[in-house]
């Protein structure tokens, strides 16, 4: 057989029929499923007379409209009421195991799958939810679908997909101090562009990669649906491997030996082809701030807001423009000028523990600037917020004037009652700075987790190298 | 599924590139268990100058006279067209559900997002993606010539202008069989259940780990 690279070879094992054009029945191991998708494909199940045909390949957890405070008091809002007890209603009636509000390991769907172990190498992983693309940190082919392929994964647990193109971003080198994998995923988007990766599956690869933790190609690999790819996945390695064994739903036994026999298969062949490589050199990366409404309007902390007049096309140049007016922000303004009013600590990208850490090592022993008007932390699970108040993490960034709240999707939506109020401008460790996704009007920048720290501690973007 | 055939339509253009999901359709609106009504709230933030809420009756909300939507020309406009990397973001389908409801039928564009892409084909509604070149006639095209519209014929492939200028476009086979029928694939799916049955089986074997 010819050489094969990883999306092959995951392509490959999961395929259960291919038609002479390409069209393809997938086979899907693992459905995660959250509250806002997923009703109306229960729904379409109980109208046709349909039953999901493997319930235990499906996980539920409720996570974008759930309440970051005083969570025993249960959710204000009807509407958002309504649909958490349709998402538990449906999970009992279809017996799909979910992990309620009050359980420990509730989270947000794509911190939760890796944790509790229901992500594993080698599996088919899809969600209603695009940043399922985190997943493929894991060696995993893993992508967002919507609500009528949840149906169809319920339903017969496949999909009818066609195969992408095969991409390669290769990052070689070393990062620099204060430089992360979120610096590295806003920095390859402003090469290729958030359309960049449109109809291609991305392999994050080289040295660079490699010396990241399972935390940060997390980030990386959540972060690739923001460069158009629908997945993005990183090679097997020792990390992923350890980082798997244990947790509750990893395989035990003489089954843990088998499964790591293949796990260990799962990288792309040395003379494998991709359709498309880039090349990044992780040492000239250095921390990033986005100034517009789209995750490609990015540029480095020690950059200026670029004007207009130098876009490189005319709707570019308008695109420029109607940006600059929604983030309030003149062209030329030096980044490390523009003053934040609210700071974010918290999403799919970055709310794991190692992301809590950097944060709280910045912050520790500093004091949110007053002039900020809300500093939040909130981790991704409730496991993770467990664990962050063993290491004392919760008392560092309380001492510093930060809110400390419950896990869920919290302000990366603004579904629930976290928001930013017209106008306001958050530092924020998410992976979308679209207009009115933080709440209307709202204006978000989006960093690493040290970088908003920073600019809490600071009340504006600062070089996190030289803090 | 409505099947989708052969379109007359108005043209409506939003002039603007990677347009989100989130731009579609605002979250609040997600807070809906249900399939249906968000057409009034597409473009919401774009095309009124409240805050919309979901459960309030749109009809007497202050409109944005400057969005292309609120323009007098393109009422009734079903053929929406768009700058590159349409429908990027989130992967809701209530994108979407929110267009169609609205009544657009067919959207074009230089590139969709891919999710954004898959998600019309299920839900009656035709993404075709034209060069940029083209797209930027048919912008110039549109905004020159009211009442333009534009025919679009599945079975052919094909785009047609009012000066019966026509450009191809292409479509997956499967998805065009699905939707000139107005078939929902999963009943198509489910013909194949042999097939994945035997997967499973043959899977059990080599990863039993994944079926426990
Ligand atoms: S944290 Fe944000 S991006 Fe992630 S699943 Fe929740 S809403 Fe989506």
């Amino acid at each position: 057989m010819s050489a094969q690279t990883l999306y092959d070879k995951l392509w490959q094992s999961h395929l259960v029929h291919e038609e002479p054009d390409g069209a393809t029945l997938l086979y899907i191991d693992r459905h995660l499923v959250h509250e806002v998708t997923s009703p109306q494909a229960f729904e379409g199940l109980r109208l046709a007379g349909r039953k999901p045909r493997r319930p235990a390949a499906a996980v539920a957890v409720p996570d974008h409209n759930v309440p970051t405070t005083n969570r025993a008091g249960g959710i204000a809002d009807p509407i958002s009421r309504l649909q958490v007890e349709t998402l538990d209603q449906n999970c009992a009636d279809f017996g799909i195991v979910e992990f309620k509000m009050e359980d420990v390991r509730q989270g947000i769907v794509h911190v939760i799958g890796p944790e509790e172990g229901l992500t594993l190498p080698g599996m088919t992983v899809v969600c209603g939810d695009s940043h399922t693309s985190t997943h493929g940190a894991f060696g995993a082919l893993a992508f967002g679908i919507g609500t009528s392929e949840v149906e169809h994964v319920l339903a017969t647990q496949c999909l009818v997909t066609k195969k992408s193109r095969a991409m390669r971003v290769n990052v070689e080198g070393e990062l620099g101090h204060g430089v992360t994998a979120k610096d590295v995923a806003l920095a390859i988007i402003g090469k290729i562009g958030t359309a960049g990766g449109n109809g291609y599956a991305i392999e994050f690869a080289g040295s660079a990669i490699c010396g990241l933790s399972m935390e940060g190609r997390m980030t990386l690999c959540n972060m690739a649906i923001e460069a158009g790819a629908r997945a993005g996945m990183v090679a097997v390695d020792d990390k992923t491997i350890d980082y798997v064994k244990g947790r509750p739903y990893a395989p035990t036994g003489k089954q843990w030996d088998q499964a790591v026999d293949w796990w260990r298969t799962l990288v792309s062949d040395a003379d494998a082809v991709f359709d498309q490589e880039v090349h990044m050199d992780a040492a000239a990366i250095v921390p990033q701030v986005t100034w517009g409404t789209s995750p490609e309007m990015v540029t480095s902390v020690d950059g200026r807001v670029p004007d207009p007049a130098d876009a490189p096309s005319e709707v570019k140049r308008s695109d420029w423009e109607r940006a600059l007016a929604y983030m309030g922000l003149a062209a030329n303004t030096p980044i490390e000028k523009i003053a934040v009013d609210k700071v974010f600590i918290g999403s799919c990208t970055n709310s794991r523990i190692e992301d809590l850490r950097a944060a709280a090592a910045v912050v520790k022993g500093r004091q949110k600037a007053a002039s900020v008007k809300l500093a939040m932390v909130v981790p991704g699970s409730g496991l993770v917020k467990q664990q962050a108040e063993q290491e004392g993490l919760d008392r560092i960034f309380l001492a510093a004037g930060f809110e400390w709240r419950d896990p869920g999707c919290s302000m990366c939506l603004a579904m629930n009652a976290d928001r930013l109020e017209p106008g306001e401008r958050c530092a924020s460790t998410s992976n979308r700075n679209f207009e009115g996704r933080q709440g209307q009007g709202g204006r978000t920048h989006l960093v690493s987790p040290a970088m908003a720290a920073a600019a809490a501690v600071a009340g504006h973007f600062v070089d996190v190298r030289k803090f | 599924m409505r099947a989708f055939t052969l379109l007359d339509g108005l043209v409506v253009p939003l002039d603007r590139a990677n347009v989100d999901t989130d731009a579609i359709i605002p979250k609040q609106f997600l807070k809906s268990i249900k399939r249906s009504g968000f057409g009034q709230n597409l473009f919401d933030e774009w095309r009124y100058l409240d805050h919309g809420e979901p459960g309030q009756d749109a009809s007497n909300r202050p409109k944005n006279p400057d969005f292309v939507l609120n323009q007098p020309r393109y009422q009734g406009a079903q053929v929406l067209l768009a700058r590159e990397n349409f429908g990027c973001g989130s992967s809701r389908e209530h994108a979407p559900w929110a267009l169609e409801d609205f009544g657009l039928r067919a959207l074009i564009a230089p590139s969709f997002a891919d999710i954004f892409y898959n998600n019309c084909f299920k839900n009656g509604l035709l993404p075709i993606v034209l060069d940029a070149a083209i797209v930027d006639q048919l912008f110039r095209e549109t905004e020159a010539t009211p009442g333009y519209a534009l025919q679009v014929d599945l079975e052919r492939q094909n785009v047609t202008t009012p000066a019966g200028e026509s450009f191809g476009f292409d479509v997956d086979a499967h998805r065009k069989y699905c939707l000139l029928n107005g078939l929902d694939d999963i009943g198509l799916t489910l013909q194949q259940a042999d097939k994945i049955k035997a997967y499973e089986e043959r899977r059990k074997a080599e990863a039993p780990w994944l079926f426990v």
